[in-house]
């Protein structure tokens, strides 16, 4: 497929890694000539400078021909102009902007049509929803719905005194009481997949399926369901912030935000009547201990800068903070941050490329594609949903008679409402969708790929 | 450095040249030839040996690929690819020394058409066929033509970017479609479809034998010069000689230029400065040389041969071909020295010539103005422009170090030359250097269009395979490989 990138961010680098993986023609158009030069050397892609607004330089990028547009500069009206323009070009093209502006939520909703917009993506926005969800079930690191949110796979840390220390693979399910399924470990820092002799130790991270359902019954049974969450710190009150607070609020929630900024500080109590603004440094202890870190039932870190929010988010951990997030901007090395005791990550950059990788799949709409794709375990392993169909191979096999290739773990099968954590006598029908987990780099583009030749 | 990757496109490089070979083998088979057929079997076998043996030791490369492996992957590929190329040459005993040998397959590859064969039917036609087909797989890229056709490296392509800029000719080397293989495969099919329509013309309305049509056909494409008579171009029909200068001018235009027409962006193609500049510079050229003949050689030619010869000549030399229709030594002195400008100046950027390129020429003009209204008006800041658009000041800085660099290289290996035991003439010297470094073939004096290069010592020979490498490579690739800072480990 023929897609326009306009920007090359940080954003907009990941997603010409994720969509150049796909296989996809991609144009690049950016006014700086050096990040262009710099994704040209990694990726196979070619590039236009210039002003991505202009028509000249969009029919440089042969926007006659392209099927996609997507916007991701850092300035929200140059998004619109550049979507409206290119469409008015092309009325056959499919845009996306990235809009981050909370004053243009509404008009850029209501009037997507008059903007020419096929879809908006609000990487802040996705990340209060998902911080919010995390908030939900305190306890687990990360939670990656699939099927439509019937199944999901946590992450989980194995402390000290958790049960499951010391537990074998095969005793799991005895001990936690319910039906799941660990796709992936993290330890020390590489990603293993379980087989039959795995005993999980004290440090790992699991990635465990469940089902939607038996969530808490998860937490209850590995004795990590805290309080019901009451108030929360959030450190850093930029747009991330302003999103999740609004949510907070809304769920009866109290939130204490700690700014520097003054201005931003009135802005945000302008804003956001309901909740507490504290005008203040957060890098220096004293003030945390002053606002009273330790009582706080979460404590989310979402300054500007990567390292302030990994160093506040350690500190809040040391203080026995139950549930700490921590928000990541440039995600990059994360096989060094995961071993940190940071609590959950939530990187805005990958929600949106995520996203919009999914749409793309969407729009591509090929038989046997992937529908969704989240990466697992620091970026180490995927977890893929597939919807079997009439060209699956295997379909009605017991798994037991199938081999899989290497490093491939089939996740769960959902049968319409139905959950199956998949054991030797499970089988998948038409219609099903499969979760798949690979590891150690094995490309699986369709669902045939995962069944050894 | 990432030496197994290297190796890894070292072993393909060396596949390819067996298969280069085959073709050239079963003429030589046919022909009866059996000197050439065993330098080509024996080519065949230790190029596959070869390659095997690389892509033996390169089974784990990893895939990690940057700017210097690019640099040192293309310069290096050259050198290997002429020394497997040399073997049929000299294993068949045509031309018994190996530098010999050498020296005329890196002139086939760099398409510079020099030659140290005085005879050149002698050769036997396989070997006039590997000769000149090898101006034709040198003249689009070697490496390019490997980014066309080996299966898609995965997730890590960019990299293929170095090697296409480190091959292909021109201050701003860019993609024309997002993917690199589909732009390396546009290219070829551009330049295949021009080859072919060449060779047909040549059939039908040169009237040319049809071995004579593809040797002459892939002399003219790749802007090579390799002829397969003695008497070079001179003794085939008029309207031949006038498609060849018609094609030699054509494939010195900027294929991406090409590209737009088929795109059918015929404005913006037509209106390319570069292309405007390029034939300015050829019907001046044309024009001066014509009248000078004309004026100071009355008695030699009438008016249609004069124009003819005169633009065929202009053509030959400015895309750095090198083919000749007459002996033009004995043309008078400021027609030689009109074509000793047009050896510096090259064709096009983008295209399968050789020189400085008419873009970086044009560019150094308006540098030099711009530097020039700068001492009167020191304060006005002005820009550069080229087809309306900006150059970066980047781009300036580096074609004026790319001359810089040519110059410095030109003149060293002149003095290396001119220390040669031979003691040629001064002329000869410089016009060597000129001719091998911008890939034409034949210079003046004792390296004339009716001479050769066979009289230079081995040494002498060595240095101006290097020169044609530098002038094909456009410089930095070849440099690379003698910079200490490649190799370096940090």
């Amino acid at each position: 497929m023929k897609i326009i990138i306009a920007g090359v961010g940080k954003v907009g680098a990941m997603l010409v890694m994720q969509l150049s993986a796909e296989g996809h023609d991609l144009t690049l158009i950016d006014k700086d000539p050096n990040a262009l030069e710099s994704t040209m050397e990694r990726y196979d892609v070619m590039s236009v400078t210039g002003n991505c607004a202009s028509m000249e330089v969009l029919r440089t990028a042969g926007v006659m021909d392209a099927e996609l547009l997507i916007t991701m500069t850092g300035a929200d009206e140059l998004n619109l102009l550049c979507c409206m323009t290119a469409h008015g070009m092309n009325p056959k093209l499919y845009t996306i902007a990235r809009i981050r502006t909370p004053d243009y939520l509404e008009s850029t909703y209501a009037l997507r049509k008059m903007f020419a917009l096929s879809l908006t993506v609000n990487p802040e926005r996705q990340t209060a929803r998902e911080i919010d969800r995390l908030l939900r079930y305190p306890g687990f690191l990360k939670r990656e719905p699939f099927a439509n949110g019937l199944v999901e796979i946590v992450e989980i840390r194995v402390d000290k005194n958790s049960p499951l220390k010391d537990v074998p693979l095969s005793q799991f399910s005895s001990v936690v009481q319910t039906q799941v399924l660990i796709c992936a470990a993290v330890r020390d820092g590489k990603a293993i997949t379980p087989t039959g002799d795995f005993v999980v130790r004290e440090g790992d991270r699991l990635f465990v399926t469940a089902s939607a359902t038996n969530l808490s019954a998860l937490l209850l049974s590995i004795g990590l369901a805290p309080p019901k969450i009451k108030n929360v710190i959030i450190i850093g009150g930029g747009r991330n912030c302003y999103y999740l607070t609004q949510m907070l609020l809304k769920e009866g929630i109290r939130v204490k935000i700690i700014e520097r900024d003054r201005a931003r500080c009135e802005h945000l109590a302008e804003v956001l009547p309901g909740a507490t603004i504290i005008q203040d440094d957060a890098s220096t202890s004293a003030v945390l201990d002053r606002e009273k870190i330790r009582q706080a039932d979460a404590v989310i870190t979402m300054t500007g800068l990567d390292e302030l929010n990994i160093m506040l988010s350690m500190y809040a951990n040391q203080q026995k903070v139950p549930q700490v997030i921590t928000k990541l901007g440039r995600a990059e090395n994360m096989e060094l941050i995961g071993v940190l005791p940071v609590g959950g990550i939530v990187s805005p950059k990958e929600l949106c490329c995520n996203t919009i990788t999914r749409y793309v799949r969407a729009m591509k709409n090929q038989v046997g594609a992937a529908v969704t794709v989240h990466t697992i375990a620091d970026g180490q392993a995927e977890a893929i949903e597939f919807i079997i169909d009439a060209n699956t191979k295997h379909i009605g096999e017991p798994l037991k008679q199938i081999s899989l290739k290497k490093n491939i773990l089939l996740a769960s099968i959902t049968h319409g409402r139905n959950i199956i954590i998949p054991h030797g006598d499970s089988m998948f029908q038409l219609g099903d969708r499969i979760v798949v987990v690979s590891s150690n780099g094995q490309l699986i583009h369709q669902v045939n790929d995962i069944f050894m030749a | 450095m990432n030496y197994r990757i290297i190796f890894r496109i070292h072993a393909w490089i060396l596949g390819f040249d067996a298969v280069f070979m085959l073709p050239a083998l079963i003429i030589s088979a046919c022909t009866g030839d059996m000197p050439a057929v065993k330098g080509f079997a024996a080519g065949i076998l230790i190029s596959i040996a070869a390659a095997g043996f690389l892509a033996f030791v390169s089974r784990k490369a990893e895939r990690r690929f940057f700017a210097r492996e690019g640099l040192v992957a293309t310069g290096l590929a050259w050198i290997v690819l002429s020394l497997a190329g040399a073997l049929p040459f000299w294993i068949s005993g045509r031309i018994p020394n190996f530098f010999d040998a050498f020296f005329e397959i890196v002139s086939g590859f760099t398409t510079t058409g020099a030659s140290v064969v005085a005879d050149v039917e002698a050769l036997g036609k396989g070997l006039l066929y590997f000769r000149s087909f090898s101006h034709w797989v040198g003249g689009m890229g070697v490496l390019v033509f490997f980014l066309a056709i080996i299966p898609a490296g995965g997730k890590h392509d960019g990299y293929m970017l170095h090697i296409l800029r480190a091959e292909s000719p021109g201050p701003s080397v860019n993609k024309m479609v997002p993917k690199m293989r589909q732009t390396a495969g546009i290219l070829y099919i551009m330049y295949c479809t021009l080859t072919v329509l060449d060779v047909l013309m040549l059939l039908v309305f040169g009237r040319m034998e049809v071995f004579d049509a593809f040797c002459i056909a892939f002399g003219t494409a790749g802007t090579g010069g390799f002829a397969v008579l003695n008497s070079g171009l001179s003794t085939y029909t008029p309207a031949a000689q006038d498609i060849t200068t018609v094609f030699m001018l054509l494939f010195g235009v900027n294929f991406g230029l090409y590209y737009m027409m088929v795109m059918r962006q015929f404005k913006t193609a037509l209106k390319d400065e570069e292309l405007h500049a390029y034939f300015g510079i050829v019907a001046l050229a044309v024009v001066c040389i014509a009248l000078n003949i004309w004026h100071r050689m009355p008695e030699a030619m009438n008016l249609e041969s004069t124009i003819r010869h005169s633009a065929f000549q202009v053509a030959s030399i400015i895309t750095t071909t090198g083919y000749s229709t007459v002996d033009f030594d004995l043309w008078p002195g400021f027609s030689k020295a009109i074509l000793m400008c047009l050896m510096f100046v090259g064709a096009s950027a983008g295209s399968t010539g050789g020189g400085i390129k008419v873009v970086r020429v044009t560019l150094l003009f308006k540098s030099i103005r711009r530097n020039a209204h700068q001492i009167f008006h020191p304060h006005e800041v002005r820009v550069i422009r080229m087809n309306g658009a900006r150059v970066s000041e980047q781009t300036v800085t580096n074609v004026t170090s790319y001359l810089a660099a040519y110059v410095i290289i030109v003149i060293g290996s002149f003095l290396l030359i001119a220390a040669d035991r031979g003691n040629f003439s001064l002329t000869t010297d410089f016009s060597a250097v000129m001719a091998t470094f911008n890939n034409i073939g034949p210079g003046f004096d004792q390296v004339g269009a009716t001479q050769n290069f066979s009289a230079f010592s081995n040494f002498s020979k060595v240095i101006l395979s290097l020169d044609m490498l530098f002038g094909r490579l456009e410089i930095f690739p070849i440099l690379a490989l003698f910079s200490a800072s490649t190799y370096r480990r940090t």
